[in-house]
């Protein structure tokens, strides 16, 4: 058996300026990370340095600057596509987040895939950014929209699957790898071959995967992959599309402009090459730099470190959370979530125990979590979730308890 | 900052409409009601008005549903301003009224919670009366007045 390597979250704290502040008095215990991640001085110092040092437009210019600045983007492309395993730099494309590469799935394949008869299949646990586009595209173009429910285990009822594949010709399955509103990393295996055995694409939004485990889109087999930069220490506004090149070069374009062209005349435009077609207008070409610094940075400490130190925080956090009178757990047992963990206190609004914890310095996140059909499954209106990353300290969620034994004396 | 903190927002008023809400509620056969929800939090109202014998003075105010305190307590303290005024008072009603009654400092989050009652209550009197709809929803053509 392989030995579980370790992190030294205090140490790696120390990269993260924000912690250097305190919040009404207290020390910021910051349970926010699955909404976004903090970032660290490396990679902030590193875009200020490229913006100070080597910043231009990409792929036009001749000069110098223009140069490194391109040089800066494709090769944080290139850290993207290794820290994905994907076979292919040009299957990657940089968009602003997951949602908007679910999107450009949605529009690009969907508008020219779907029609009558077709059908595309999600499931209750899916983020909105996974759920609503397809919902969208699919009444456009006359498709049907379904959704399979989760079982007892909070995984996708296979047999409803089955029971859709009779009765549908379903042309995508869209399904996330690990659930951001309870934290549960799934086995999309039974899921990519049941969509490729009925000819169907598989989707995978993996914003909530890729922070914290080894990505690896080859061994996972679907068709596209999407992540957010933002919640794996990387800037907000990029993120990245991964696709299989033929389905890629196969779709229209997404967005249309400068950049993405191969020539422009009135009566005829053709589109440039992958991956270039799907990125039209200037490129976020500093927060691009950023996404590969902040890769630099979580393979330096390593992904698998990261899952094993956030499967200990989550066991830490469900018992000490049980032992809160009054407090509901939700979602599956710790071996089998990121670190994630919803709860509700009884009788007390999650907006109204994440606003009394704010104010003793704990960040939660109070609300549906983008998962209002989840929700719906669970019975409540929303829910709390403290969530965890490398830099999280076992003293957070102590000070989390702490919290909500003064939430529940506010409300006693 | 702490205990002072806690004890402005939460402060025994509001825990006090949260509590014991006035006015909590259906009235069957009411002759204006509406549903709101506040997709931030999750909270949901529903309000139901009955008019006294001038088909205008609101002779009885109720609601239901469910929420944080904030929104809840806000839209209890509602019922009692509103009660016994007209539909065109209410419709014209300001919203720093009812944040004077609540009497504490909001984020702009949280100023979502405290509203969601009153807008609630005028997209009930716009559908009941076609009284002017409240701030931010005016100009919609086509509101799912439910």
């Amino acid at each position: 058996m392989k030995a579980v390597p370790k992190l030294d979250a205090p140490a790696l704290r120390a990269d993260f300026p924000i912690f250097e502040q305190e919040i009404h008095g207290k020390p910021l215990a910051y349970l926010d990370s699955a909404n976004t991640s903090q970032k660290p001085r490396q990679v902030l110092e590193g875009m200020t340095r490229f913006y100070e040092t080597s910043y231009a437009n990409v792929h036009r210019a001749v000069h110098v600057l223009a140069e490194r600045a391109t040089s800066a983007l494709e090769g944080a492309r290139e850290k993207t596509r290794a820290f994905l395993n994907a076979p292919d730099v040009r299957e990657v494309i940089f968009v602003r987040n997951a949602t908007e590469g679910l999107n450009l799935v949605a529009y690009a394949w969907g508008g020219n895939n779907l029609g009558r008869g077709d059908a595309v299949v999600v499931t209750e646990l899916e983020h909105h950014s996974n759920f609503v586009p397809w919902q969208y595209i699919a009444q456009r173009q006359g498709a049907e929209f379904l959704m399979v429910e989760i079982d007892e285990n909070g995984d996708p009822d296979l047999e409803q699957l089955e029971a859709i594949g009779r009765d549908h010709t379903v042309k995508v399955v869209a399904t996330n790898l690990v659930s951001n509103s309870l934290g549960t990393i799934h086995d999309l295996g039974p899921l990519v071959t049941w969509a490729h055995e009925h000819g169907a694409i598989f989707v995978c939004d993996a914003a909530q995967a890729a922070p914290h485990m080894k990505m690896d889109v080859q061994a996972l087999g679907a068709d596209f992959v999407a992540i957010s930069g933002h919640k794996m220490c990387a800037p907000s506004g990029i993120g990245a599309l991964w696709g299989r090149a033929e389905l890629l070069q196969s779709m229209e374009p997404f967005l249309l402009g400068g950049h993405m062209i191969n020539s422009v005349r009135v009566d005829r435009t053709t589109w440039g090459e992958l991956p270039h077609k799907f990125e039209a207008g200037t490129s976020p070409i500093a927060e691009a730099y950023g996404l590969g610094l902040a890769i630099d940075y979580l393979e330096a400490i390593g992904l698998d470190a990261i899952e094993a130190h956030e499967h200990e925080l989550a066991a830490y956090a469900l018992g000490r959370l049980g032992e809160v009178p009054g407090v509901e757990l939700y979602g599956p047992p710790a071996e089998r979530r990121a670190g994630v963990v919803s709860f509700n206190v009884e009788g007390i609004h999650p907006h109204d125990v994440a606003q009394i914890l704010d104010l003793q310095g704990v960040a939660i996140r109070a609300g549906h979590h983008c998962c209002q059909p989840l929700m719906h499954k669970l019975g409540v209106a929303a829910t709390n979730r403290a969530s965890f990353y490398l830099y999280t300290l076992r003293e957070e969620i102590d000070q989390l308890v702490e919290g909500l034994h003064a939430v529940r004396k506010v409300f006693a | 900052m702490t205990d002072r903190g806690l004890e402005s927002l939460y402060r025994e008023l509001i825990l006090d409409h949260y509590k014991n809400p006035r006015g909590h509620g259906v009235i069957e056969d009411a002759d204006a009601e509406a549903e709101g929800q506040n997709p931030l939090c999750g909270d949901e109202v529903s309000i139901y008005v009955a008019f006294g014998e001038d088909g205008e003075t609101i002779a009885d105010v109720k609601f239901s549903g469910r929420g944080c305190a904030i929104s809840q307590a806000a839209t209890s303290m509602l019922m009692e301003m509103t009660k016994g005024r007209t539909a065109q008072q209410v419709a014209a009603l300001d919203k720093d009224e009812l944040l004077a009654e609540i009497g504490v400092p909001l984020t702009p989050v949280r100023l979502k919670c405290a509203m969601l009652g009153l807008t609630t209550l005028k997209v009930a009197l716009h559908k009941a009366k076609g009284t002017p709809l409240p701030e931010g929803l005016a100009g919609f053509d086509e509101l799912d007045l439910t």
